[in-house]
This record gives structure tokens, C-alpha cells and sequence, in this order.
């Protein structure tokens, strides 16, 4: 079978269609579409990161086989998301079924509705992957072809959705009672509560997955079935150099600021005792909890410590960021990406303590209320990835891995200013090492310029299957703290 | 505040005495807790840590806790709790997972005494022993209890839940040894103080966290839990089972509660989100608050009454930054505010009625049911059988009345629901249908109007041409005569207001002369008749009418009345509002009637005396001139609304779907929804599913289409091992077998599936079918002789 794009079939397909763009990233960098074809990733399997035979490793056959079966049976086809996350089978159940259950079912929007809030949520990080995947979907649940041709072309009510994408995506911190009550609030074009909390989990959704998209190196589709027009033509709008996966592998500022490269030079020769540094710290940590008194101020600054060193994580700004105009059409304002949360020199906004607005507490109520149902299904799904462990650390077995999880997900927490006050975030310098840190950041914040040169960086030891599992863990993160600030933003404006 | 009251309480010894007040935090609270002798309260919360005097007027501050430049997280508490054996004795348990104890005696500024780090995650909840001085438990986000003996440094021993986060723990107040701990997972469990090993007890007692509990200050054994999923449950741990005993829906997931001094069986409760109230519940009415306090505006975060033994004083903290002080003389008693009547109306015209006792008898004393004298009443009552609360007498009667089953028959919607054709063929051929099915019920105004619809809406089109000239040729045979009647008798007022409505442009001008002239006609045959039961905008199907018509239409008109009949009054007079004429029509009449009146009108606005020529003429040009059917727009439209308004909503939604773009505009969204709920409802009631189905798909409006999209899931269990098969319908994940094999072909059945109701084998339906055609066994070899109808 051929690679979308790359083979003769699909592009002559594509042209024959009259659906083929010139790409303006290939016009623009030649360069990199040459090294795409001269060092192509791993092409085959669903991911660009990972070996095709580790997704395809047999571990819990049965069930796993039977997940995806049912999978396909619903769906009518298995996309390289589902092969990659199947590696998680427990996890993969109740993220098929939130996701089912969003798209599909019961809802306050309208089907065609709830996949172009996809496709924007998507744009924001120039996921095409799931922009196709939705385009098609859109397309097939009777949406209206035009509004595929961007913005402009959309119904008003929908585009005034964009200013609350564009802050969720990038700085879902900014987000005010005051921005929900321009939705709400604005005569006929109105949101009502339960479509807007529908289409904030929606965008929560596909930010987050986007995430998971880039992180995990996951590969353009596989033609399923040429005779299947449509498909292959939405697909086709897009070209290779698109799939971000390797568009910015020889980026300007990594390059230049070189945090991770340095560290992966250095660190090549001990990677086994890196790993071993790291369990060993894990277990330091867990013995002396009780000598290590931290003052409560030391605990503060710590938080403050870490915010603030997420900042040189990566530093300056990707101006030469291209956006191909494919993807642009559906977002405004392009320019608008991550900002830190904590700039140094500037007054910073109050930190979002966890305690004060907790997805268990208040968050699951508005949600479910709202829109019911979602709130049981989004518990589980963070539920799920949060418990998630097999009780192992590469070729290490039985190690409680809880501490490392929670570092995880709250320091994707802390990059978006929530502050957990139970949590030491001591911790988190400990055991994540600088080019963890990088990636988690990358994939988090600006998911679009992930590269596998990062992807590989980090715990050379670590099975595929666990780095998958922190991207799981990343994802959900971020869709928490997105909902979080969505959600009360949402809750003050009921008050 | 005026209106609040005073209350004061003797409580064997020291009175309690006060009013509804409230003051001012300076942040948000988290916790709350009252000090043995009622009069301090402690408030805590993320920034606030202060202990206030309940005086008579108002709260007064005491002493703030927070003291140091820096205030570190241990002073950022999400639990607070006094103890109530000693006044000076305080525990707190802060969001960062510290347990810390104060010590109201220390002579220093800083009253903090102990400091339990011993949780790794925020302890959501301390509690104190009731009886014992120095013992203090603690649940905390990590799912371990800890017990601290407070003359110790650390915990004395540790409770593992083995499941997750602990979100409230509280002390049996009755039993020494047991404690009560919630969890996230919905679970509770009884724990003895001596076993930390291992819980006595587990039940699941919600869908998701349980938030709270506490046990009944009477009764040993009861425990109320409050959970995220919107209930209050109230359990009775005495037996071997935990036995649900009450529960109680709330509008919100619960935060708090707690029962009710000296009321056996109120509790009261507030909520974690969105609900700002704090309502108090008799747990044996659990469908309305037995009192409420609104005073919040922001979520209420704890929740104490003043004193153990003091039932009318509540104390609340919320996250508006305000304490209040609640007296239960001032609360608002929603139960005031209900309607204790209930009336619903039956789908053949019954109609039951149920009212406090005392009402209904007294009633009908008064007046016994004879009113009436051509429909027979029956009057049943029934009173509840127990009196069940005690302090309101809550007996009531219901009552039915039945109609007779001719007169309140509905078989007429049924047939018109069945035979009306709404889509699928073109405008003109459905109008006829609708009108010759509308006219075989007997139903001539609405065939009329379906007939009229055709003349107004297909007249441009190609069928209607020979239609038209129909209707015409008949129009022109019938008219003459009451146009030469109408020159004849009727006075020149007529002809002078026609004239004033044509000469300013009116469209009405033509209805209104057929209409007087029709009137004019029945009046002549039947004087005693009030008048036709048609407003005029309709009588413009009368061109193609014949006389007969007419005569019909009046006999209607008596027909209708003799549906009315007179209810009690005072039950329900609705009825008689609905049949009531139109007043347009009188007041069309009245200007026949008064021709001087209209003739003095139309001097003064036009002078120009214009031939009195009528009907014949003003049709003709109607017709000529091919008016637009859009002019017709709000005639239509106040049609669909008479009928509507009349109660036949059928006509209005079936012209709705039929004439479909044509008339949408014309009609407000929301009211096209109300008809066709309203529709939708009544055909659901009929049982007309499948025509209440079609309604559905035909409708335009947004809300009403979707309908068809909601529920849409069929359940079914596994045919081998009864269990419901969760995903697929062909394939249970559990016994991993396919559910449905055809019979014939033993392949999977995935669409219609059809099955013996005798020996539950089946398959296909296209497969059964031909098998049934040649064998009359089951095609499964199990004998049985399976039918197929």
C-alpha cells in the first residue's frame, strides 16, 4: 500500500480529483521536503516514532483483539491513533468511549458542528492528521462543503467560537467569566450553556489529542481502500510535508539553544545509568519524605522555581513558524501560541490553586449537569490514565511508579499555572531530567515541533510502550487544565 | 431585615437567643465549626483562619489564627473542627496535607500547637472524638485514615481504605470504638478504632465521591451520606446489611450534611456547586425542602447548627466570603409555595382532580355535582392511607370525572391522524386528500380549509388551472343568487364599508363581504343560530362550497355546543373558554347588523360613490389578477393560530408540513415547536407512533427533528448468558459467543432479527420467512412449531 501523497497513485488521484494543492511549506523550505524522502522516518505502522512490530506487540492479545474489533466494527476502520494507543488496552477502552460518546451520541451540537469544532480545535496546532480525519467525517455527517473553505465562510455563531479556541490552545489561563459571556450572551448567534460546555470539551479534546498526535509520532493514514473516493481526496488535500512529524526537525532555536542536543550528546554513554540514577532517586525521595522538612516558603518557591524554570525549558519564540495555508484557513489570529505562564518581569496572573477548583468536586458537577453523562466518562478517562500502571520501569519490574506519574501530570499542570498545595515540586526537578523536560514541554505547549530527535532523547531505556504511556499522561493533563479554566471560568459566570 | 425574628431559646440552663445575621470574612471559607457552648464559631478557609463570638446582633471577631508575615500553606485549611469536649481545642487540616492542632490557652500570639505531616496528600477532613479528649482522626486524598493521640507526636494508627481518596471520616457518636469513612469511589466504610488491619464494613453507598456523612445524633444507627451524585442517602447500619432507608434527590452534589437537632428526621444539606441554598429536608418527604435559607450568593462550604440540642439556629460560611447566622423562623418554606392541587386531563376526556381533603368537601358540600344535566359525573374519592407527616395533616382526595364516551370520543383524530397524506405527492393532490378525508369525519371547516389552501398555494402551478376554472364555474353558478340577495336587501352600508376597506387597499374586503352575505343566508334560513362558528378569514373556500355547505357548517355550530358540558365550576372551567365563539365574528355581525353605523363611516372617508357591484366581480379579479400566494401569508397564518388556539393543533401542524416553506416564515419558531410537541404528545398518547415518527422526520424545526436522534439505543442481553451486552448487539463480551445466529444460515444476524416467541430461536428475517413458507417447525430442530404472522 502506498503512503498518502508520496505515491504515484494518491497524488495522480489527487490531481485527477482537481483537489491538489501546491503546498506552500514545500514551496517555501524545499529543503525539508528533500530530507523527508532522504531519511523518511519509519513510514510503515501507524506511528513515525515507533517500530511497527512494538505497536503491533502482542501483550493481552485477547482483549486487546477484541477491543479493536469492536473498534472497527463501529467505526468501519482502525486509525493509526487507536493501533498506537492500543498499547494501553484499559485506557484505550474509556478514551474510545468518551471520544464515541462527544462525537456521536446524545449531544447539545449537531454532528457536523462537533467535527468542525474538531477540525478548529485541530488547526490550533496545525494537526493535520485529525483535520483530515475530520474534514471526511464533517463531510459524511452532511456538513455544509463550503464551510470547509475556512473561516469566513462559516456560520457567525461558530466563529465566535474562535477567540475561547485560541485561549484554550495556547493560554487557557486567560480565559474570563467575561469571555463566556460573550458567547452566551449575544443575541441570535448565542451559545446556549450545555452546546458551549459541548463544544469546550470538544476543543479540550482535540488540543490534547493533538498533543498526543505529535508526541507520538503518529502517521498519516494508510489508504484503506482506493475505490473510496472521498477519502482519498480529503487526504490528499494535504501534503506530506504537512505531517508535522518531521517538518521542523532541524529547527532554528532548538538548534540554537541546544538544551536537548547537548543533553543527548552527553548522555548517550550512561543511558543505563540514567535509568538507574532515576530509581534510585525515586526511592530516596520516597524514604526521606519525612526527614526532608521542607519550609512551607521553600515549598512555595519550589512551585515558583519550577514555573519559572519551564521558561528556559525552550526559550524565544518561533517566529518562523509556517502554517500552511490548508490548516490557516481555519484558525485566526495564527500568531498566537504559548506564552509561560510565569514571564519573569511581568506581573503574574494568581496561580490556580488545584484545591480551589478540582476536577473531581466542582468540575465533574458543571460538566455533567451541563451536558450529561460526559462528566462520568471524562472521570474515568483521568481516572484511568492517572491509576494506569504496570508496575514497571524498562526492564525493571515491580517499582511503584506512582510518584513519577504524578510528576507528570502535575508538572504539565504547573506549565499552565495550577498549583497542586500537597504536591513538592522538589520532585519534579528530580525526577524528570532536562530532556523529559523538553519534550513534555514541546508536547504540551507547542505540540507542532515535536521531532523524534526529542521523542528519542529522553529515557533511552524506556520500552516505546512507556513513552506512549507518558504521552497518555501528558494528554489527559492537558485536557484537564484546559476544562479546569474553561469550567470555572464558566462557573463564575453562573455565579 | 426586617422582617427577620427574634428567637430565643432556653436550652437548660443557657438560652440561646438571636437573629438572622451575617458578617462579612474576608475571603472565601472552607469550614466551619461551633464551639461546645454555642457561642464562638471558627471559620477556615485558604486565607482565613479567624474565630468569631456569636453575640445577640451580630458576630464579633475574636482572634485571628493567621498570624506570622509569611503564612505558610499550613494555614490554608480545608477542614476545620472544634472539639466538644474542651473549649480550647482546635483542629485543622490544611490543603497541603498537615494536620495541625491549636491551643486557644497558649498565652503567645501563635496558638498552634501540633503539626501531623504524616499525609502525603491534602487531608480533606479531621475529626475529633466525641467522648475522648486527646483523640483525633483524620481522612486525607491518599486514602489512608490516620488516628492521632494528640499527647503523642505522630499517629497512633493508620487506616489503609485500599481504595481511593477519603473524603470524610466522623466518629459514631454513639458506638466508642467505630468511625464512618467516605470515599471517591462512592464507597463507605465502618472502621473499629482497635482493628486498623482491616474495615468491619463496606458498601457502596453512591455513583461516584461520597462527600460527606454523618451520623444521626438519636438514632444509633443511622448514617446520612451525601454524594456527588445529586442524592442524600440514609442509611441503617443496625442490621448485617447497610439498608437504604430514605433517600433524598437534591438539585445538586451534595457538600454537606447534617441532621437536625431534636428532629428526628431532618437533615440538612448544601451543595458543592451551582446551588447556593441550604435546604433542610424531612428525609420522609424527600420530594420538597421542608425549609430553605437563600441567603448566599456563592456556594455554601459548611454547614453547623449552633448547638447540639438547638434545633432553629444554623450557622453557614460560604465561599462569598460571609458567615450567617440562620433562624429557622425565617426560613422560606417552599411547601408554602407548592400548589397543592393537581389536575390532569385523561386522553378521552376524563378528567381527575386531586385537592387537600378539606377543600374538596367542603366544595361539594356546597354544591353537589348535578349541575350538569346531559352528562353524567362520577365522583370517587380516595384518601391517602396513612397520614404520614407529622405536622402537616396532609389527607387528600382525588377525584375523576368522566365524560360520557360519545361525546368526549376522539376517534376523529385517530382517523384524521391515520388517513391525512402530508408529504410525498404534490401540494395540490394533498390538500384534496386532507380536505375528502377532513369532510368524511364531518369536519367541513377544516375540509374547507385544506381546500382553500389548494386554491391559495397551487393556483400559479400547472394542475391548478382546470381547479381554478372549476372552483370558478361553480362559484359563478352559486353566487349570483346571493349577489342579487345582497343587492336586494341589504342596505347600502354594506356595499359603503366594502368600498372603504377597498379603497384603502385592504385585502379583507372580499372575505368580509362573503362572509356578511353567508351570514346574511343562514340567518334567513335558521334565525335561532348565534351565527357561524367560521371566522371570516375562511370563508373564501366557500366559491367552490355549495350551499349545502353552508347549511352544514351551521349545523356544526349546535353539534359544538352539545360538546360542552359544564364541569364544578370550580374544578375546571377551562373547558367552556375554549368553545366559546370567537368574538370577531360577533363583532363582524354587529356591522351587518348596524349598516347606519358603517354607512356614516364611509361618508367621511370617501365621497366617491362607487357601484355596489360584490362578490362576483371582486372574486374575478382576485383571480385574475393572480395575487401572489404570499399574500395570503397572514390569512394562512391566523388560520394555523385560530386552530391552535382552538385546540386543534392537528389541522395547524399537518397545514404546517404540508404547505412547509411556504408558511414557516410567517410563523415564530417557538410557537411551530409548541404545536408540534404538542402534536407529537398527543399522537404519542394515541399510541400513533408511527405516524407521530412521520410528524417528527416532516417538521423543520431544529429542536422537533432531533428528537428522532435522541434514544436511539436498543438494549439486549446475551442470549446465552443473560447479561446485557454492552457494546455490540451480535457479540457478548463476556461469554465471547455470538448472541444472534440465524437459525437458517448460522451467520451472525447485525440487522433485523426475528424471533419465535415460543422457543426463542430465530434469525434473519428474510431467512424465517421463506423457511416458515415451506416448514411449520422451527428451523433451529428443536420441534417446536413456530408461527409467522
Amino acid at each position: 500500500m502506498n503512503r498518502l501523497g508520496s505515491g504515484p497513485v494518491g497524488s495522480a488521484a489527487a490531481a485527477a480529483a482537481g483537489q491538489y494543492r501546491v503546498c506552500g511549506n514545500c514551496r517555501k523550505v524545499p529543503r525539508q521536503e528533500k530530507r523527508v524522502q532522504v531519511s523518511p522516518p519509519l513510514t510503515r505502522g501507524p506511528s513515525a516514532f515507533i517500530p511497527e512490530n512494538e505497536v503491533m506487540q502482542a501483550n493481552g492479545l485477547d482483549e486487546r483483539t477484541n477491543l479493536l474489533v469492536e473498534e472497527y466494527s463501529t467505526s468501519g476502520r482502525l486509525d493509526n491513533i487507536t493501533q498506537v494507543m492500543s498499547i494501553h488496552t484499559q485506557y484505550l477502552e474509556s478514551f474510545l468511549r468518551s471520544q464515541f460518546y462527544m462525537l456521536r451520541m446524545d449531544g447539545p451540537l449537531p454532528l457536523p458542528y462537533r467535527h468542525y469544532i474538531a477540525i478548529m480545535a485541530a488547526a490550533r496546532h496545525q494537526c493535520s492528521y485529525l483535520i483530515n480525519m475530520h474534514v471526511d467525517e464533517f463531510l459524511k455527517t452532511g456538513g455544509i462543503a463550503e464551510w470547509l473553505n475556512g473561516l469566513e465562510y462559516i456560520p457567525q455563531r461558530l466563529k465566535n467560537l474562535n477567540e475561547i479556541n485560541k485561549l484554550l490552545a495556547h493560554r487557557p489561563w486567560l480565559i474570563t467569566k467575561e469571555h463566556i459571556q460573550k458567547l452566551v450572551k449575544t443575541g441570535e448567534n448565542n451559545w446556549s450553556l450545555p452546546e458551549l460546555v459541548h463544544a469546550v470539551v470538544l476543543l479540550a479534546h482535540y488540543h490534547a489529542l493533538a498533543s498526543f498526535v505529535f508526541g507520538s509520532g503518529i502517521n498519516p493514514e494508510r489508504d484503506p481502500d482506493t475505490s473510496n473516493g472521498v477519502r482519498l481526496i480529503a487526504v490528499n488535500n494535504f501534503c506530506v510535508c504537512d505531517l508535522a512529524n518531521d517538518n521542523n526537525i532541524e529547527n532554528a532555536s532548538l538548534t540554537s539553544s541546544n538544551f536537548g542536543n547537548v543533553m543527548v550528546f552527553l548522555q548517550i554513554a550512561d543511558s543505563l545509568s540514567e535509568l538507574e540514577a532515576l530509581m534510585e532517586r525515586m526511592k530516596r525521595l520516597q524514604e526521606d519524605k519525612e526527614d526532608e522538612e521542607a519550609s512551607q516558603e521553600e515549598m512555595a518557591t519550589r512551585f515558583e522555581k519550577e514555573k519559572k524554570e519551564s521558561l528556559l525549558v525552550i526559550s524565544g519564540a518561533f517566529d518562523d513558524d509556517i502554517v500552511s495555508t490548508d490548516v490557516s484557513r481555519y484558525i485566526e489570529d495564527p500568531g498566537f501560541g504559548y506564552k509561560d505562564f510565569a514571564r519573569r518581569g511581568e506581573d503574574h496572573l494568581p496561580t490556580f490553586r488545584a484545591q480551589d477548583y478540582t476536577w473531581e468536586n466542582h468540575g465533574f458537577s458543571l460538566v455533567n449537569r451541563l451536558y450529561s453523562d460526559i462528566g462520568h466518562l471524562l472521570d474515568e478517562k483521568f481516572r484511568m490514565v492517572y491509576n494506569l500502571t504496570y508496575n514497571t520501569m524498562a526492564t525493571h519490574e515491580d517499582v511503584d511508579t506512582t510518584m513519577l506519574r504524578r510528576a507528570l501530570f502535575n508538572y504539565v499542570h504547573c506549565m499552565y499555572g495550577i498549583r497542586y498545595d500537597d504536591y513538592d515540586y522538589g520532585e519534579v526537578n528530580q525526577l524528570l531530567e532536562r530532556s523529559l523536560k523538553v519534550y513534555i514541554k514541546t508536547v504540551t505547549c507547542y505540540p507542532e515541533r515535536t521531532t523524534k530527535r526529542m521523542y528519542d532523547s529522553y529515557w533511552r531505556q524506556f520500552k516505546h510502550s512507556e513513552k506512549v504511556h507518558v504521552n497518555l499522561l501528558l494528554m489527559e493533563a492537558r485536557m484537564q487544565a484546559e476544562l479546569l479554566y474553561a469550567l470555572r471560568a464558566i462557573t463564575r459566570h453562573l455565579t | 431585615m426586617e422582617k427577620m425574628a427574634r428567637v430565643t431559646t432556653a436550652l437548660g440552663g443557657n438560652t440561646l437567643s438571636g437573629r438572622t445575621m451575617f458578617c462579612h470574612l474576608d475571603a472565601p471559607a472552607n469550614a466551619i465549626s461551633v464551639c461546645r457552648d454555642a457561642a464562638q464559631v471558627v471559620v477556615a478557609g485558604r486565607n482565613i483562619f479567624k474565630i468569631y463570638s456569636i453575640e445577640e446582633e451580630q458576630f464579633v471577631e475574636k482572634l485571628n489564627l493567621r498570624v506570622g508575615r509569611k503564612p505558610s500553606l499550613n494555614f490554608s485549611c480545608a477542614d476545620v473542627v472544634w472539639h466538644q469536649m474542651d473549649e480550647n481545642l482546635l483542629a485543622t487540616a490544611a490543603t497541603n496535607g498537615v494536620v495541625v492542632t491549636w491551643n486557644l490557652g497558649k498565652p503567645s500570639r501563635n496558638k498552634q500547637d501540633q503539626l501531623f505531616t504524616e499525609h502525603k496528600r491534602t487531608v480533606n477532613k479531621v475529626c475529633f472524638h466525641p467522648t475522648e479528649v486527646y483523640m483525633l482522626l483524620s481522612g486525607s486524598q491518599d486514602g489512608y485514615m490516620k488516628c492521632f493521640d494528640l499527647r503523642k507526636k505522630d499517629s497512633v494508627s493508620t487506616f489503609s481504605g485500599q481504595s481511593e481518596s477519603v473524603r470524610d471520616v466522623q466518629f459514631s457518636i454513639r458506638d466508642y470504638f467505630t468511625f464512618a469513612a467516605t470515599f471517591e469511589n462512592g464507597n463507605v466504610q465502618l472502621w473499629d478504632i482497635r482493628r486498623p488491619d482491616r474495615y468491619e464494613r463496606m458498601f457502596t453507598a453512591h455513583n461516584g465521591p461520597v462527600f460527606c456523612c454523618d451520623w444521626h445524633l438519636e438514632d444509633r444507627g443511622w448514617l446520612a451520606t451525601g454524594g456527588r451524585d445529586k442524592m442524600v442517602k440514609v442509611w441503617d447500619m443496625n442490621t448485617t446489611r447497610a439498608k437504604e432507608i430514605y433517600c433524598v434527590q437534591t438539585i445538586a452534589s451534595v457538600a454537606r450534611v447534617k441532621w437536625r437537632p431534636e428532629c428526628k428526621h431532618h437533615i440538612a444539606t448544601c451543595s458543592m456547586m451551582v446551588d447556593h441554598n441550604i435546604y433542610v429536608w424531612d428525609v420522609r418527604r424527600p420530594f420538597i425542602p421542608s425549609a430553605m435559607f437563600e441567603e448566599h450568593k456563592d456556594v455554601t462550604t459548611g454547614i453547623v447548627w449552633r448547638h447540639l440540642h438547638d434545633p432553629y439556629f444554623l450557622l453557614s460560611g460560604s465561599k462569598d466570603s460571609t458567615l450567617y447566622q440562620h433562624i429557622f423562623k425565617d426560613a422560606s418554606q417552599p411547601i408554602d409555595r407548592a400548589n397543592p392541587e393537581g389536575l390532569c386531563y385523561s386522553l378521552y376526556g376524563d378528567l381527575a382532580f386531586a385537592a387537600k381533603e378539606s377543600l374538596i368537601s367542603s366544595d361539594s358540600n356546597r354544591k353537589p355535582y348535578i349541575g350538569d344535566r346531559r352528562h353524567p359525573i362520577f365522583f370517587k374519592r380516595k384518601l391517602d392511607p396513612t397520614e404520614q407527616f407529622e405536622y402537616i395533616s396532609s389527607s387528600s382526595a382525588l377525584s375523576v370525572f368522566e365524560t360520557d364516551v360519545e361525546s368526549g370520543s376522539m376517534d376523529w383524530f385517530v382517523h384524521t391522524a391515520k388517513q391525512y397524506a402530508l408529504a410525498g405527492r404534490p401540494l395540490a393532490e394533498l390538500c384534496d386528500h386532507n380536505a375528502k378525508v377532513a369532510k368524511g369525519l364531518d369536519r367541513n371547516q377544516v375540509a374547507q380549509t385544506w381546500t382553500m389552501l389548494r386554491i391559495i398555494y397551487s393556483s400559479l402551478g400547472t394542475v391548478s388551472s382546470a381547479n381554478l376554472n372549476h372552483s370558478m364555474g361553480k362559484g359563478s353558478a352559486a353566487l349570483p343568487l346571493m349577489n342579487s340577495f345582497n343587492l336586494k336587501d341589504i342596505p347600502s352600508g354594506l356595499g359603503s364599508e366594502s368600498r372603504l376597506d377597498r379603497s384603502k387597499g385592504e385585502s379583507r374586503t372580499e372575505n368580509i363581504l362573503m362572509d356578511s352575505s353567508s351570514t346574511l343566508i343562514n340567518n334567513e334560513d335558521n334565525e335561532e343560530t348565534e351565527g357561524s362558528d367560521v371566522p371570516a378569514d375562511y370563508l373564501l373556500g366557500d366559491v367552490e362550497a355549495d350551499e349545502d355547505d353552508l347549511y352544514m357548517m351551521d349545523h356544526e355550530n349546535p353539534h359544538a355546543e352539545e360538546q360542552e358540558y359544564s364541569l364544578p365550576q370550580e374544578a375546571f372551567p377551562l373547558r367552556h373558554e375554549i368553545v366559546d365563539n370567537p368574538s370577531a365574528l360577533d363583532h363582524l355581525q354587529d356591522k351587518a347588523d348596524s349598516p347606519h353605523v358603517s354607512g356614516n363611516e364611509a361618508e367621511t372617508v370617501s365621497l366617491t360613490p362607487v357601484e355596489s357591484f360584490s362578490l362576483i366581480s371582486i372574486s374575478h379579479s382576485l383571480y385574475e389578477n393572480r395575487l401572489p400566494s404570499d399574500f395570503f401569508s397572514p390569512i394562512v397564518r391566523d388560520t394555523l393560530l385560530f386552530y391552535a388556539e382552538q385546540g386543534d393543533v392537528q389541522t395547524a401542524v399537518s397545514v404546517l408540513i404540508v404547505l412547509g416553506e411556504r408558511i414557516r416564515k410567517e410563523i415564530d419558531e417557538q410557537t411551530q415547536e409548541h404545536w408540534y410537541t404538542s402534536y407529537i404528545d398527543l399522537l404519542q398518547r394515541f399510541q400513533l407512533w408511527n405516524i407521530s415518527n412521520e410528524v417528527i422526520k416532516l417538521s423543520t424545526c431544529r429542536a422537533i427533528n432531533c428528537l428522532n436522534q435522541a434514544s436511539t439505543t436498543l438494549h439486549v442481553n446475551c442470549s446465552n448468558c443473560k447479561r446485557p451486552m454492552s457494546n455490540r448487539g451480535w457479540i457478548c463480551d463476556r461469554c465471547r459467543q455470538c448472541a444472534s445466529m440465524c437459525a437458517v444460515c448460522h451467520h451472525v444476524v447485525k440487522g433485523l432479527f426475528v424471533w419465535c416467541q415460543g422457543c426463542s430461536h430465530g434469525g434473519h428475517l428474510q431467512h424465517i420467512m421463506k423457511w416458515l413458507e415451506t416448514s411449520s417447525h422451527c428451523p433451529a430442530g428443536c420441534g417446536h412449531l413456530c408461527e409467522y404472522t
